[in-house]
């Protein structure tokens, strides 16, 4: 693979509603945003990918409303639906393919629609769609299995949650950073048996964008590159019944090929931070095992040792993670950013000392379905 | 340097106006499968696929990981594009990106439609602006007829100037197994069938159908080993120029298409397009756009549109071909339509579109219209780039 | 054994007609000209400095000089018809769940002093008696009925035939 690098980031702060922007506002922010991270100017972006998907924003052709904001007006442009990962990864691969310069933006408001609704649509509408299931039964089918199949408790979960919303603290941009107990987690309403409100990702608002650059572009740009080693993604089975939910079956799969393209054989010991998208408490332990960190079931287990803390030796969502901002579609994105920003040394108190190599993770569809792996460093 | 990127395999559906008798997962097997037997892989073979449509015509979200069992994706990467009307070549483009990165040397790309699943014109109105347009919008058909009346006011067009392109389209679909249309029309019953919105009469405008195509694209050293002549991307470009349905100075020809089209022939070195081109399979939802857009396009000057086709110079045997399949006015499953003008330009290259063959096609062009009057454009060609 | 034969007639389909609900943020931009429609039954739009268009309704960017534009202007009421399309086929509008009454008209409108095109209805649906390049009026609701929509204006009439 040629050498490419993340020259830019930018993201909105993440809230539960921005009602003073629509998503062509948000978009155009980290467009300028991006850009000035950057240094470059619009006309040495030759390519642009929005992320968008038409049941968030309840518009079909959703790129439609946001293409002049992300600069697109006369420009080779194209959208993936779905995660922001994704979106990046297409980005990544223009650049590979002969552009200079990717610029890749993704929005979303689910402030704006019925999140319940939209993620009914996931599901086959034949079979599972008129029985109700959405996105949080879904997942507490998968969190039953799981500690079904490990003999994991409610509360190794539960860990998660103050985990993460405590780090939320230490990110300017979080939507909710939370000061908890895993009693706090345990005593809060029970939504989908197992999960706790406490237990699930709030519903964001906002937009993130990056540029993904050649060789020479990254000279140009004025930040220190950040090196895109390894990528990959990949698909299991769609129907629910179909799977083994205990186990991420895609996630190894695709962390195994980032793996081998970055030239990784241990990652527990080459990876300094992680970044993964755990937009329920359990789904951190379980994308941990899919990613190789530890056997299966053993998920847990790395918190309870305080290695997925902040001062542990592989810290996990050092930003909060999705669990204290979920801006659907962008979130993978941010996780992208954040790996960047600690490897650009710029992460601010949420800063991992000395992280030359991060993982990023985003999924898409039901209960982890498909998962983007990023392997990144600072080193070219 | 990015490796060169070949077509190596086509399959589509036989679009119908209602398939009943398949779901969606099931519509795209058969196109896929076709695809797989054409270059004789197996989906193992496969190492990436792309899909998409528009979520609204079946109100499927997450196209790509609902799709699984019909893409054959089950542990392979899977990624959905979807810019609506220009999907398809958006689909294709992504495939080239894909292969053209050196990540992957087999790729699919997937386009589907299931439009008798939902009102279309219901779902595509929901495509304008909720705050400004959606209350006064009636989706592609007005908005297509309003491009149509400037160019009559402009240039003097007549409505039986445009007619002449459905009768060229619905005449060659005859040849075309596949189209969903395959009975030609008069330019009297063009004239005479009921107006929709004027000038736009129900045989001026594209049918909605239910279809798939699959179309796979590989590597260089890989494409020769699949096929002996396999059909090479020389060129793609894209221009979404617009958000604003409001932005469209209708004066100025389809913008779009001119700058994607301008682009795409500076890459593949082609300076008089109806010269050096084949055959063209272009996406003109309406009769009205296969003369003002290939003015666009450069096959011709500006107001010269319907002067051109009516010498023939678009016929079968005439200068350009444009549609030998029949073309979009024939079939139009829209997530695929797109990526049916890529496919079919590539068979045309490779030798292997049966009785709608152009002979000795060594150029070949294929466009995507769609969203706020928005081109896709793919140059492919016999010879390796 | 069972047989995968089946008559085109027995085959099923399952009806799914659920509205997904949405609320749109309109942006202080659309929220600035509703709020002139509502207090002032006039227009605004907004100048580029570079290129000095003027988009109606007034937006955040002009996307060709990429540039944010905060220079309002105050439009007339009036305006031209740069296209129409008398619409004569039936549709389920979704904004009502229900069939949109036609024959209607839609019209694409360049405001006075505006570059870019407003769409709407113009209440002719007589094609003899609506062209290209007639001037229209705006109609407004009556004021205790507005909402701060696009519907505040309920129509566009056309001016001295």
């Amino acid at each position: 693979m040629d050498h490419i690098a993340i020259v830019g980031v930018a993201q909105t702060g993440y809230e539960a509603k921005i009602r003073n922007k629509t998503n062509y506002d948000l978009v155009y922010e980290v467009t300028k945003g991006v850009l000035d991270d950057a240094g470059l100017s619009l006309a040495d972006i030759d390519n642009i990918v929005t992320v968008s998907n038409d049941f968030m924003d309840g518009r079909t052709i959703s790129s439609m409303a946001v293409g002049e904001a992300a600069g697109g007006h006369d420009k080779n442009i194209s959208t993936v639906e779905g995660d922001g990962t994704f979106g990046a990864f297409y980005g990544a691969m223009r650049v590979l393919g002969g552009f200079n310069t990717t610029l890749v933006v993704a929005h979303s408001k689910g402030s704006e629609g019925s999140l319940k609704h939209i993620t009914n649509a996931m599901f086959d509408p034949v079979y599972h769609r008129l029985i109700g299931i959405e996105a949080i039964s879904a997942s507490a089918i998968q969190a039953n299995s799981y500690m079904d199949r490990f003999g994991l408790s409610e509360e190794s979960f539960a860990m998660v949650s103050v985990k993460n919303h405590q780090n939320g603290f230490n990110n300017p941009y979080a939507h909710m950073p939370l000061n908890l107990t895993v009693e706090d987690v345990m005593k809060s309403a029970r939504i989908a048996d197992p999960l706790k409100l406490l237990d699930c990702s709030p519903v964001s608002d906002g937009a993130a964008a990056i540029i993904i650059a050649n060789e020479e572009y990254s000279r140009r740009a004025k930040t220190r590159p950040v090196w895109i080693k390894g990528i990959a993604h990949c698909v299991e089975e769609y129907f629910l019944g179909d799977r083994d939910l205990a186990v991420a079956k895609s996630l190894r799969q695709a962390s195994r090929k980032a793996y081998e393209m970055a030239g990784i054989s241990r990652p527990v010991d080459s990876i300094d931070v992680v970044e993964l998208y755990d937009a329920f408490s359990y789904m951190e332990p379980l994308w941990l095992e899919g990613l190789g960190f530890c056997e299966e079931g053993r998920g847990p287990g790395m918190l309870k040792d305080g290695i997925t803390l902040m001062s542990g030796k592989l810290p996990v969502n050092p930003s909060g993670g999705v669990l204290s901002s979920h801006a659907l579609l962008v979130a993978g994105l941010a996780r992208i950013i954040e790996a960047t920003l600690q490897l650009r040394g710029e992460a601010g108190s949420r800063q991992i000392p000395e992280a030359k190599t991060a993982l990023a993770h985003g999924i898409n569809g039901p209960c982890g379905q498909s998962h983007c792996v990023w392997v990144l460093s600072s080193e070219q | 340097m990015p490796g060169s990127v070949a077509i190596v395999g086509v399959g589509q559906t036989d679009h119908r106006s209602h398939r009943p008798d398949v779901n969606g997962r099931e519509m795209i097997y058969e196109a896929v499968q076709r695809a797989l037997l054409d270059c004789e892989l197996s989906i193992n073979h496969i190492d990436a696929i792309i899909i998409g449509n528009m979520d609204h015509f079946e109100s499927i979200n997450y196209v790509d990981t609902w799709s699984v069992e019909g893409s054959g994706a089950i542990m392979k990467p899977i990624m959905k594009v979807s810019t609506g009307g220009t999907t398809g070549a958006s689909v294709a483009i992504a495939a080239y990106y894909h292969v053209a990165s050196g990540l992957f040397d087999r790729v699919l790309a997937i386009g589907w439609e299931k439009n008798s699943e939902s009102d279309t014109t219901g779902a595509i109105i929901t495509c304008s602006d909720p705050v400004w347009d959606r209350f006064s919008y009636s989706g592609a058909i007005p908005s297509l007829a309003t491009e149509a009346s400037a160019y009559m006011n402009q240039y003097g067009v007549t409505q039986e100037d445009a007619a002449r392109v459905t009768v060229r389209d619905r005449g060659n679909a005859v040849n075309n197994p596949h189209a969903h249309l395959r009975k030609p029309v008069s330019i009297h019953e063009v004239l005479a069938s009921p107006m929709l919105a004027y000038p736009i009469k129900l045989l001026d405008i594209c049918p909605r159908s239910d279809g798939a195509a699959a179309v796979i694209f590989a590597s260089d050293g890989i494409a020769q080993r699949i096929t002996p002549r396999p059909a090479w991307i020389k060129a793609c470009s894209v221009r979404h120029t617009y958000t604003w349905f409001g932005d469209v100075d209708y004066k100025q020809g389809l913008v779009s298409l001119q700058r994607a089209s301008a682009e795409a022939y500076l890459r593949a070195g082609i300076k008089s397009p109806a010269d050096e081109l084949d055959v063209a399979e272009l996406y003109l939802p309406y009769s009205y756009a296969g003369l003002k857009w290939i003015e666009d396009l450069g096959f011709c000057a500006r107001g010269e549109g319907a002067g051109f086709v009516e010498d023939g110079h678009t016929d079968i045997a005439g200068k350009i071909p444009v549609n030998p399949s029949g073309g979009v006015l024939s079939a139009n499953c829209i997530g695929a339509t797109a990526l049916l003008r890529v496919g079919e330009a590539a068979l045309q290259v490779m030798g292997k579109a049966g009785p709608r063959q152009i002979p000795d096609v060594k150029q070949a062009l294929a466009t995507g219209f769609g969203g706020c009057f928005w081109s896709d454009v793919l140059i492919l060609g016999s010879g390796r780039p | 054994m069972v047989s995968t034969e089946l008559g085109y007639d027995q085959l099923l389909s399952i009806a799914f007609s659920v509205p997904m609900p949405y609320e749109w943020s309109v942006g202080v931009y659309g929220s600035l000209f509703f709020h002139e429609i509502m207090n002032h039954n006039r227009f605004l739009g907004v100048r580029c400095p570079d290129c000095n268009k003027v988009y109606m309704p007034p937006r955040r960017l002009c996307g060709p000089c990429f540039k944010e534009l905060d220079e309002l202007v105050v439009l007339p009421n009036e305006g031209t018809i740069e296209a129409f399309s008398i619409v004569n086929y039936p549709f389920v509008d979704p904004n009502t769940g229900e069939q949109r009454p036609i024959p209607y008209t839609y019209g694409y409108i360049r405001i006075d002093g505006a570059d870019t095109i407003f769409s709407h209805i113009i209440n002719e649906t007589d094609t003899r008696l609506i062209q290209v390049g007639m001037k229209v009026k705006a109609v407004f609701r009556e004021k205790e009925l507005m909402q701060g929509n696009v519907q505040d204006i309920k129509h566009f009439e056309i001016v001295n035939p």
